[in-house]
Order: C-alpha cells, then structure tokens, then sequence
C-alpha cells in the first residue's frame, strides 16, 4: 500500500510541473507587465509592488523568475498578491475552496441520494414502465447543459421565492444563532446543489441499477427468495450491501471531479467559490488570482484522483497485492 | 478505400438519429442565409421599443373578420416605467414575406435586400425585442452563425491535430508516442473551465468580433484535441501491424503515406463520431465565454451573450422571453448533436448498443 500511495504520487509530478510551466507561460503572454498592470490599478500601493518584484523576481529573464515561482509555490505556498482583493492569493483560494466543497459535498448527496434508491428501484422493477421512466428522465436531465438548468431554476426562485436567488448567506448571518445558520446555509445549498448533483446522475443510476442486476441474478438471492425471504428483505437487506461495493470504489473515482464539477453553477447561482472568484479574477484582469485557481484545482483534482484510488484498494483486496 | 462507410452508418440509424440529423441541417441552413431568414440586422435597435414582448400571429381580426394573411397588432407602450405593453386593436399590420430591408451580403460578391419576412409599419417583433430594441429573432439566428460556427470550427481544428498527433504517436511510437501521450496526460488532468479561463486571461480583455471568435476557436481547440488524439492512437496501434499496412510499406509506401492513405482513413469513422459527440462542448464553451461577457462582444450577437442578457432578476423575472429564446437555441443544438452522436455510435457498433440495453 505504501508503495503503491508512493508511486501513485510520484505519478502527480508532471502534472504539476506542467501546469506550472502552463500557467507561467500564460502570465507571460498575457497582454501588459505585471508593472503596467499595476500602474493601472491605483488601489496597489508601492510596497506591495516592491515585495512582489522581490519575491518573483520581476527584473530578472524568465527562467529565473520561473524557478522562484516554482520555488515560492512549492515551499512558501505563495501564488503571488491578488491584485484586487489585496491580500494574499493562497489566502483568497483557501476560503473559496471551502466554500466549493460545501457544494461539492451537498451535490454529491443529491447524485447519490437519488442514483442509489432509484437504481435499486429500476432494478427490482426491471423492463417494466418505472424501469424505463426512470432511466428516460436521468438522461434527460443529463442532457440539459447546467448552464440552463441553473439559470431555470434561478428563474423558479425568482418566481416562487421558495429559495434564495444566489449567494450562499442571507443577510444578517453574523447575528444568526448556530442553527439558523446551517439552515439558511442549507437553503442556499439547495438549487445549486441540484443542478450539480444532476449532471453524473444518470450515469450513477445506470451503474447502480447494473450492479443490483448482477447482484439479484446471483444463486443466494434466489435461495433466499426460495426460503421465503420478503422481497423487501431481498433488495434491501441481501442484494444492496453487495450491490453497494462496487459503487463506493465508483465514489472514490469521482472525488477529484467534484471540485471542478460546481464551477458553472457557482456561476449561475453567485456561489463564492473557486470557479466564481476565477471568473471574477478574469473580470478584473488578476492575472495571479486566475493562474492560482488552476494551481489549486488542479492540485486538488489530483489529490483527489489519488485518494480515490486508495479508496479503490481499500474496498477491493482483489487489486491491493497488483 | 472500402466502400464509403458513412452512408452506410446512417443507413443503418434509426429514427432518432435520422431526425436529429434533420435538425441539424435545418440549423446551419438557418445560419448560412441567417441576414435572409432575420428581418433586421443583429445592432439594429429601437428606442421606441425596449423590451417590446414577442408579438402574437392573428388570422381573425377584432371585428370577427378573417384575413388571408397572418397579421400581428401594433403595440404601444402602456407603462413606460415598467416597459409594459398593450395591443393596438386598430393597427392591423399584416405579415409581408419577401420584404425589402437593410442590405446584407450573404457570401462575398453576393448581396441583397430580401428579408424573409418583415412589416411594411413599424418592426415586428416574433420573439421580442432586447434591452435595446433589437429583435431576438434577428439576433437568434445571426448568433447562430457564431455559436454552430464555433463548434464546427474548434472540431475541425481538434480534429486536425487530434488525427496528425495522435496518428503520428500511434504509428512511429517511441519517443513521439511517450511525449504525445504524456502531453495528452498532463491536458487531460486538468479542471477543463478553470484552463478556458486560464487561457482567456492570456488574451486581451475586449476584442472586435472576429478577432474574439478566433479566440474562441483557438482556447477550445487547445483543449480539445487530446481526446481526439488518445482515440486516435488507439485505433492506429491497432491497425499498425495488420496485413494491408505491412503490404503497403514492403510495397516501398513511405510512413507518412502510408499514415495518411492507408491507416487514416480506416479510423475515419470512429473518429467522426468520436467529433460528433465532442461538439456540444465546443458550443457550450463558446456559450459560457459569451455568456460571461469574455467571448464575442456586444453588439454582435452571439447565442452566449444573449443569454448573457438574461442573467439580471429583473429580466428574468419581467421579460422572461430573453431567457427562454436563446436557451431553446441552444437546447435544440446540443440535443441533437447528442442524439445524432449516440445514434451514429449505435449504428458504427451493434454490439455495443445491444450491451448497452442488457445492463
């Protein structure tokens, strides 16, 4: 195991390195110096111009200035100063990182709160009406691109005023108790949380409903169903923890994707986000900012990929000794 | 060659597939004579008219009287603070085809002044109008030049390097292969939006149109031919040793004719559906840009910025018609390349189609 978590990491390396070297092309071609860029925006002041020439070394040729930005990000954690927010890149990424996973995790409920009794569902009713209902409308929802699920479901909030319309605080958190925070967190979370968790749904569902297949065709289901067994206890005590194992080495698989996943619904639903601050950085012309988002969601997408991975091992013993 | 494996792949699509097909030349037929099928063009505006709603076709008058023409009434505006309009019961104004308007020219060389449709009074407004007059429907199909236009150009430019990088990885091996592949990896391995924003910010924030569409067309082809090439190369390692290469090389064939004479054109076909299944992304990429204000620009139309329009509440809320029109668009595009795409991924490969139904 270790060896494997070992070599499985080494394996990450050129990633990283290429999209450093990415990222740092991109900051060369991009229209304007960091000086002019600087001089434009009268909100930075000489200090913090000096420190950054200091730290990127910004008069010195470019691969210098590559190395110590390899070397800043790789030691210092320093992605540089956002140049509209005035504070440190790193420090701006962490938070809107945070704020991705909560919606990352809140989709991921969604996608398997639904794919997992559906599947099951499909799978017991196989072949007649439901079974099919069920798997022409998650592709359905699979084909409606999030951009316009998202801006409909806006519209639905707009209407309705059942949910807030973006953002992810109401006003007046501060003077929230505990609770009326996480439930006015979890209002928010809602229709973004829906339109993220919807786009692998019916992939989930599909692999969810094969593998309850597989499983009820297996000979001690059909012992159990011989001796009498409720079909209820069949499904859902015999066939479903079986069934569930492959699905959580599935699970492991989609980790790294779930950060890159919420990006157009953060959009959408003004969610502070990594996609959102990206897409503001671009706005505002903050170039450290924008190449900091892809540093970090690349980082965590591999990190991502890693741990499922190790996931998988854990779950199957048949791939731990390969 | 073999016989040409595409007619016979939509021979054997199925209906689904057949109509999707038809959408889709219904589509670029409507962008290729767009100034024709748009009664004004994609900048003209209307003070008068801000936010004028989508007119109705009547054939029956007020009086009960039935007409041989559809006509729309004339609206006028009933509330200039909240841009609410009423109908003018006495202002027929009858729908005229083959109208005289702006000039346009529709291919270099080529221009004209017929619009399909148009009023001799006034504008008329099928769709609507925008926050600055301008006919939705005018701009709907002028922005599908940009928006299907896109998705053909970034294909054809993934699908280039796709089938050079990824024929020349499969077929030479070695160190083009590991150097392909490991460039291919490290793409791959990336956030996909979070690298078009990346590669946005490298250009200048506002750019002329089509400057902006180039752009466009560059950053998703960039992006997207990774995939293109990991298929590719599959397909050529598994050719590469089969009987009718081996006879072309001893036959003295150089490699690179035997790459582009022989082996190409026998992973054609799964290419071409590997292509097909690949554009909606390249139209929605080009949507997304658009729709955050960093693709093509107003006042050119494009089917991104126009839903771009729709993001404000108060739009959403009190002209709902600037939502519904260019999501419809874009809705029935990506439909039918995903139909068209599966189907013909169906019809390439029965025995996947018949596993797919099994599980």
């Amino acid at each position: 195991m270790r060896t494997f978590l070992i070599r499985r990491l080494l394996q990450t390396i050129p990633v990283l390195l290429g999209v450093s070297a990415l990222t740092f092309l991109l900051m060369q071609l991009a229209p304007g110096d960091f000086v002019t860029l600087v001089g434009q925006n009268p909100g930075i002041d000489a200090a913090t111009l000096d420190s950054m020439r200091h730290r990127f070394g910004l008069d010195q040729p470019w691969y210098v200035q590559y190395l110590l930005y390899l070397r800043n990000l790789a030691f210092h954690l320093d992605f540089g100063e956002s140049l509209t927010r005035h504070q440190p890149v790193f420090h701006v990424l962490r938070e809107a990182l945070g704020n991705t996973l909560i919606l990352a995790l809140a989709s991921a409920l969604v996608t398997w709160g639904l794919a997992i009794p559906f599947g099951v569902w499909a799978a017991a009713r196989r072949g007649r009406a439901a079974d099919r209902v069920v798997s022409v409308l998650a592709a359905f929802g699979l084909a409606i691109p999030e951009l316009l699920s998202g801006l409909f479901l806006l519209l639905l909030a707009a209407h309705t005023g059942w949910f807030p319309v973006g953002g992810m605080r109401s006003p007046g958190w501060d003077q929230m108790s505990t609770l009326a925070r996480l439930s006015d967190l979890a209002r928010h979370l809602v229709l973004p949380a829906i339109v993220v968790g919807s786009v692998p749904l019916a992939a989930r569902l599909r692999q969810m409903r094969a593998s309850m297949l597989d499983v009820l065709s297996l000979d001690y289901i059909t012992a159990a169903r011989a001796r009498g067994v409720p079909e209820r206890d069949v499904l859902f005590r015999h066939a479903l923890r079986n069934a569930l194992n492959p699905m959580i080495s599935l699970f492991g698989l989609t980790l790294g994707a779930l950060v890159s996943g919420s990006f157009i619904a953060e959009v959408v639903f003004s969610w502070p986000g990594l996609g959102r601050v990206t897409v503001e950085a671009l706005l505002a012309e903050d170039p450290y900012l924008v190449m900091g988002a892809l540093l970090m969601s690349t980082v965590v997408l591999a990190a991502g990929n890693v741990a499922g991975d190790v996931l998988l091992r854990i779950a199957d013993p048949r791939l731990r000794d390969a | 060659m073999p016989e040409p494996r595409d007619s016979a792949i939509m021979g054997r699509a199925d209906g689904w597939t057949r109509a999707a097909a038809a959408v889709l030349v219904a589509l670029y037929a409507l962008a290729a004579g767009a100034p024709f099928f748009a009664p004004y063009s994609a900048g003209s505006m209307d003070r008068a008219h801000f936010y004028h709603p989508p007119q109705r076709l009547h054939w029956r008058d007020a009086h009960g009287g039935l007409h041989a023409r559809p006509f729309v009434y004339a609206l006028r505006l009933a509330d200039s603070s909240e841009w609410r309009y009423a109908e003018d019961p006495d202002r027929p104004e009858p729908l005229r085809f083959g109208v005289r308007g702006e000039r346009y020219t529709i291919l270099p060389g080529v221009s004209s002044d017929v619009h399909l449709y148009g009023v001799e009074e006034g504008r008329v407004y099928l769709l609507g109008a925008d926050a600055f007059g301008r006919d939705v429907w005018s701009r709907l199909v002028l922005g599908s030049r940009v928006s299907l236009g896109v998705g053909l150009a970034g294909i054809a430019i993934s699908f280039s390097l796709g089938l050079a990088l990824g024929g020349l990885a499969g077929y030479l091996g070695g160190w083009v292969d590991a150097l392909v592949m490991r460039l291919c990896e490290v793409l791959l391995s990336l956030p996909g939006l979070y690298l078009v924003i990346a590669l946005r910010s490298a250009f200048p924030p506002t750019m002329p149109g089509g400057r902006a569409y180039l752009m466009i067309v560059v950053i998703l082809a960039v992006l997207g031919w990774a995939a293109l090439a990991r298929v590719v190369r599959g397909l050529v390692r598994a050719q590469r040793g089969l009987d009718y290469v081996l006879a072309a090389e001893a036959l003295g064939a150089s490699r690179w004719r035997v790459l582009v004479r022989h082996i190409l054109p026998n992973t054609l076909s799964y290419v071409i559906v590997a292509a097909t299944i690949a554009i909606p992304g390249y139209i929605l990429g080009e949507v997304f840009l658009s729709f955050l204000g960093a693709g093509v620009q107003e006042p050119a139309a494009s089917w991104g910025n126009m839903l771009g329009q729709a993001r404000s509440l108060r739009v959403l809320l009190s002209f709902p018609w600037l939502l519904a029109a260019p999501a419809a668009a874009i809705f029935t595009a990506v439909m039918a390349f995903n139909v068209l795409g599966d189907g013909l991924r169906d019809a390439l490969d029965p025995r996947g189609r018949q596993g797919g139904k099994a599980r």
